[in-house]
């Protein structure tokens, strides 16, 4: 499912002393199957995106298109919540958002409350647990006895239970430990390479961006400054750098020994195994000529 | 030696029928004007350990010792005064209207004069740089600057010791380095003595010292260099692998030998252009 902002805009509290205007003529889309990043400073507008993505709030100027749907100011509020299936938006920090008694209970209340009979929400619940890497030990627990990494499976998986086409990430791995932010990020991928689900990812680590996105956002000022692939804006690191964005460890350090060593790598390496590969390359090329060199001394 | 904090022996469980203890018979010390930083993952009783430090949790057995008082029921407020801590979460620690009203409130519990506190609430802004956000709403600050506000509100208090408990963490890499250099400055003019638990990788080679925690227990101690060489076995003590030690691990795979030892990343490139005139 395709998602596509048309000249968007959307003020806060429109029409009163108070109104703010928050997004300008914003043009974007989101490719079915795509893995999307959207990065940004605080208050460059990408919380206000995110909740136009399942028609949470609709634009005040231009129009969303969600799949075969169009958002725009008149839509009437009535006959959103199938949006809301199709697109599903896992907040900041949302263990906050638990409160069964049980995780079977918390995981399955989503498709009930979309009218999923009782037999085949529990179903989905035990065919969701094992995608967030728990078992089914954890269906009658509380909630409120797991750690802060397991608490936060338990919420997503609440929200992969809806089966959604897209899964909006709001800052998913905050918090928690390295171990923790590994895990739950090879979740999203599994889900995105293995079962074609969208992803739109909200971030501040350029290093996620680099290791699992295919399409890149870059917001300020609620505007979009960047659209395109990955490795295209992160060829522009001084860009991201005066907006004290950032660029992935691996572009920064390619970028120092390019310029150090005069060397020219063949595409700009974003991970540490692309980058990896390249100065493999250069050692490899270099040992031959070297080699090719003395033995021509040593014939002579 | 001066030591400001000496903790001797803690154990300590949440629910008495635990089987196994949050914190496990710890006993380290913090020398005056040292920074430490303790690592370990989610879970191994980093932010419990730093709360028996000021007496929010006492320890089922063991001593807590800070800047030479033992601590009892007594002395409890005193050592508070000189332990400062930072918590996670910025959204949870704001209690003023303005700024400078939460700088305020920790000097009016401590029933300082208005004139002094005027001076000192001055001082601490100027000291993290937010002087300019005296009359904004704490609220509308982004995550740094809320940390920022924070520190002040401990360096008005003119304590010790500071306690940053994953005080970074939820910030934007920028919020992060606003927070550290702050830290960082503060410790120099205050000559306060820091204890940071963390995640971040720079906040550790900020330490002069890094104590790992695990299940409870310092499993081990060392310099940041000396922890960093632990390479890939650092995400099990709850660290990001710094940059240089995951380009090693790549290298690894592309058939390339590369040093045991630690590397910066400056040490990483002199590694790499010796590597590439000696071929």
């Amino acid at each position: 499912m395709d998602i596509t902002f048309r000249d968007v805009g959307y003020t806060y509290q429109k029409g009163t002393p108070f109104e703010s205007k928050a997004l300008y003529d914003i043009q974007l889309s989101i490719k079915d199957g795509s893995y999307t990043a959207i990065v940004g400073h605080t208050g460059s507008g990408k919380s206000t995106i995110l909740q136009h993505l399942n028609a949470l709030r609709k634009p005040t100027e231009g129009s969303v298109q969600i799949g075969d749907r169009t958002i725009t100011p008149t839509t009437d509020n009535k006959n959103l919540k199938g949006l809301r299936k199709k697109v599903g938006i896992v907040f900041q920090f949302p263990e906050a958002q638990l409160f069964e008694e049980t995780v079977g209970k918390d995981i399955a209340f989503g498709p009930k409350n979309f009218g999923v009979g009782e037999a085949e929400a529990e179903a989905i619940t035990k065919r969701i647990l094992p995608l967030v890497g728990l078992d089914e030990t954890f269906l009658d627990r509380s909630p409120f006895d797991l750690s802060g990494g397991q608490m936060r499976r338990v919420a997503i998986a609440g929200v992969l239970a809806l089966e959604p086409e897209v899964l909006v990430l709001d800052e998913p791995t905050a918090g928690l430990d390295p171990q923790g932010r590994k895990d739950i990020m090879d979740v999203f991928y599994r889900l995105h390479k293995d079962q074609g689900l969208t992803i739109v990812l909200v971030t501040h680590q350029m290093d996620d961006v680099a290791d699992y996105a295919d399409h890149m956002i870059v917001l300020e000022s609620g505007t979009v400054k960047k659209e395109g692939h990955p490795r295209e804006i992160f060829q522009q690191a001084e860009w991201l750098e005066s907006k004290q964005l950032g660029v992935p460890a691996a572009v920064k350090f390619a970028n120092t020994i390019q310029k150090k060593f005069g060397w020219e790598f063949k595409q700009l390496p974003l991970t540490t195994d692309e980058l990896a590969k390249e100065i493999a390359v250069f050692m490899k090329t270099h040992k031959q000529k070297g080699s090719k060199g003395r033995a021509e001394g040593d014939s002579l | 030696m001066d030591n400001i904090i000496t903790l001797n022996n803690i154990m300590f469980r949440y629910l008495e029928e635990e089987e196994r203890p949050a914190l496990n018979g710890i006993s380290l010390s913090i020398e005056r004007g040292e920074w430490v930083a303790i690592i370990g993952p989610n879970g191994s009783g980093k932010s419990t350990l730093a709360k028996t430090i000021n007496g929010l949790i006492e320890p089922d057995t063991g001593e807590v010792t800070v800047s030479g008082l033992l601590l009892n029921e007594e002395n409890i407020w005193d050592i508070r005064a000189k332990v400062g801590m930072v918590f996670q979460n910025p959204d949870n620690q704001f209690v003023g209207s303005t700024v400078e009203d939460d700088v305020a409130f920790g000097l009016e519990n401590q029933g300082i004069p208005r004139e002094e506190m005027q001076r000192r609430i001055r001082y601490a802004l100027d000291k993290v740089q937010m002087t300019d956000f005296a009359d904004r709403e704490p609220a509308r600050l982004s995550g740094g600057q809320k940390q920022r506000v924070a520190i002040a509100g401990i360096v008005a208090l003119q304590p010790e010791i500071i306690i940053l408990d994953e005080a970074t963490s939820m910030l934007d890499p920028k919020g992060r380095n606003e927070v550290l250099s702050t830290v960082k400055d503060v410790k120099k003019r205050e000559n306060l003595s820091v204890l940071s638990i963390t995640h971040d990788i720079d906040e550790a080679a900020a330490a002069n010292r890094v104590l790992v925690i695990q299940e409870g227990k310092v499993v081990r101690e060392g310099t940041p260099e000396e922890i960093f060489s632990y390479g890939e076995q650092l995400i099990e003590m709850g660290l990001d692998l710094p940059f240089p030690e995951r380009l090693k691990a790549s290298l690894k795979k592309e058939g390339l030998d590369v040093p045991n030892e630690y590397l910066t990343e400056e040490g990483m490139v002199d590694f790499l252009w010796t590597l590439h005139s000696e071929m």
